[in-house]
């Protein structure tokens, strides 16, 4: 049953673990917007055998366990700290995602404005910096919320690397105090309070872009 | 490293055997999250405003607090109140709730994005509401459902690893022995992440050819 001293010692541990969850939620998809934004100019590369390897490789990244590629990356890369090492991984996996999203925020730019880069004689590089890229950001930005959201919620396999994150707090917790029930019931309830906000807030600027 | 061949070919039944354990909780969570994701989607589009609120903050429930400590809390937390469900047990709900939750939100946003006219032609020809639901708006919506119920399918084969950090002995679990049996590292991830890759290949175009038929059927086929 519900132990009430078991939840308000726990409570201070998963806040703990929940820093740790915010960082890498933060720094990770830092990597993601990053990386996602190099696959997606690499896809449209005028080359192929720049463009299909990249597609292929996304590909593949994009459906294998984020799990398995965590446990790869641990045993088979040394000199990296878990933490850093995990926001790598899950900054690439969600990379992959974002990729997409770009791609389809890209390709939402209407054609006339190519044309009219063109007809303008404007150089390749300032396109995409002055006429592409700011449209398609403008087309994606909700996407990328939701995408944010998701990867907060799957922080938690950063455990299985040893990171301390809220997930791994709770249950080291759980395990020594016999404190399951308190100590997940409050990490699953510190999940809910931060996405439901955040959600909300995503689908506003969703209803606002729309117009 | 050497014995990386040979080992696994003792290892195969084990492999086989994780291999359908995945399958099995693939489909199995995936079939509960089908049948969750039609009730709360249909049940969120309610004109009774106590049933749209009780399925809004069910789904909001379901989706905020992630799947890792869904699981988690069924195999650890639940027992401490006195219900033990099977590892497997866990793993099938916990898929199916949280994905279930994901579902719904494409179920009604599926069955929105059917022109209104179609529900107005449906009621001119005197349709009940339930026969209007499955002989016109549902065929419809459906086609719009199958690409993203693709892409959660995909997504909750890729959770489905979590089963071997409860005591279940998927495919994860059995590379990791092999792994550990051979100090193959890099040829036994290697080998996992192409199984991965192999049946969510075998998955996504078992959902294309769905949306293809699919599609033939209201015919929207050919030029598509």
């Amino acid at each position: 049953m519900w132990d009430m001293e078991a939840a308000r010692a726990a409570l201070p541990v998963v806040l703990k673990g929940f820093g740790v969850t915010l960082l890498a939620t933060l720094l990770g998809f830092a990597v993601a917007v990053l990386a996602g934004l190099v696959i997606a100019l690499l896809q449209r590369a005028g080359t192929r055998w720049i463009a299909l390897p990249v597609s292929f490789l996304a590909h593949f990244v994009r459906s294998t366990p984020v799990m398995v590629q965590l446990f790869a990356a641990w045993v088979l890369i040394s000199g990296l700290d878990a933490l850093p090492l995990g926001i790598a991984v899950l900054g690439l996996h969600y990379a992959t995602y974002l990729s997409e999203v770009y791609r389809a925020g890209i390709d939402a730019v209407p054609k006339g404005q190519w044309e009219a880069c063109t007809a303008l004689s404007l150089p390749h590089r300032r396109v995409w910096r002055a006429v592409v890229l700011p449209q398609a950001v403008r087309n994606v930005l909700p996407a990328l919320g939701n995408y944010a959201i998701s990867m907060f919620k799957e922080t938690p396999f950063l455990s299985v690397i040893t990171v301390h994150e809220m997930v791994h707090e709770a249950s080291t917790f759980g395990s020594t105090h016999f404190a399951y029930l308190e100590s997940f019931t409050l990490a699953a309830a510190v999940f809910l309070i931060a996405s439901w906000p955040t959600s909300a807030l995503v689908r506003r600027l969703e209803a606002r872009l729309a117009h | 490293m050497a014995d990386f061949l040979p080992e696994l070919g003792r290892a195969l039944p084990d492999v086989g055997e994780g291999l359908l354990v995945t399958l099995e909780a693939t489909v199995l969570g995936a079939a509960l999250a089908l049948v969750l994701a039609f009730a709360l989607g249909l049940a969120s589009r309610s004109s009774r405003l106590p049933v749209r609120g009780a399925t809004r903050v069910t789904v909001e429930f379901l989706r905020g607090t992630s799947l890792y400590v869904q699981l988690f809390w069924l195999f650890f937390a639940l027992p401490m109140l006195g219900f033990r469900l099977e590892p497997m047990a866990c793993g099938v709900l916990a898929f199916g709730l949280n994905y279930g939750a994901y579902g719904a939100e494409v179920v009604r946003g599926a069955v929105n994005a059917v022109p209104r006219a179609q529900s107005e032609a449906a009621i001119a020809l005197g349709m009940g509401p339930g026969l209007r639901l499955r002989r016109v708006v549902l065929p419809q919506a459906y086609v719009l459902m199958i690409p993203p119920f693709k892409n959660l399918l995909i997504q909750l084969l890729k959770a489905t690893p979590l089963l071997s950090l409860v005591t279940v002995a998927d495919l994860t679990f059995q590379i990791d022995q092999l792994r550990s049996a051979t100090g193959g590292t890099a040829a036994a991830y290697l080998l996992l992440l192409l199984l991965y890759f192999g049946v969510a290949a075998l998955l996504g175009a078992g959902m294309n050819a769905l949306e293809r038929t699919a599609k033939e059927r209201l015919g929207q086929g050919g030029d598509a």
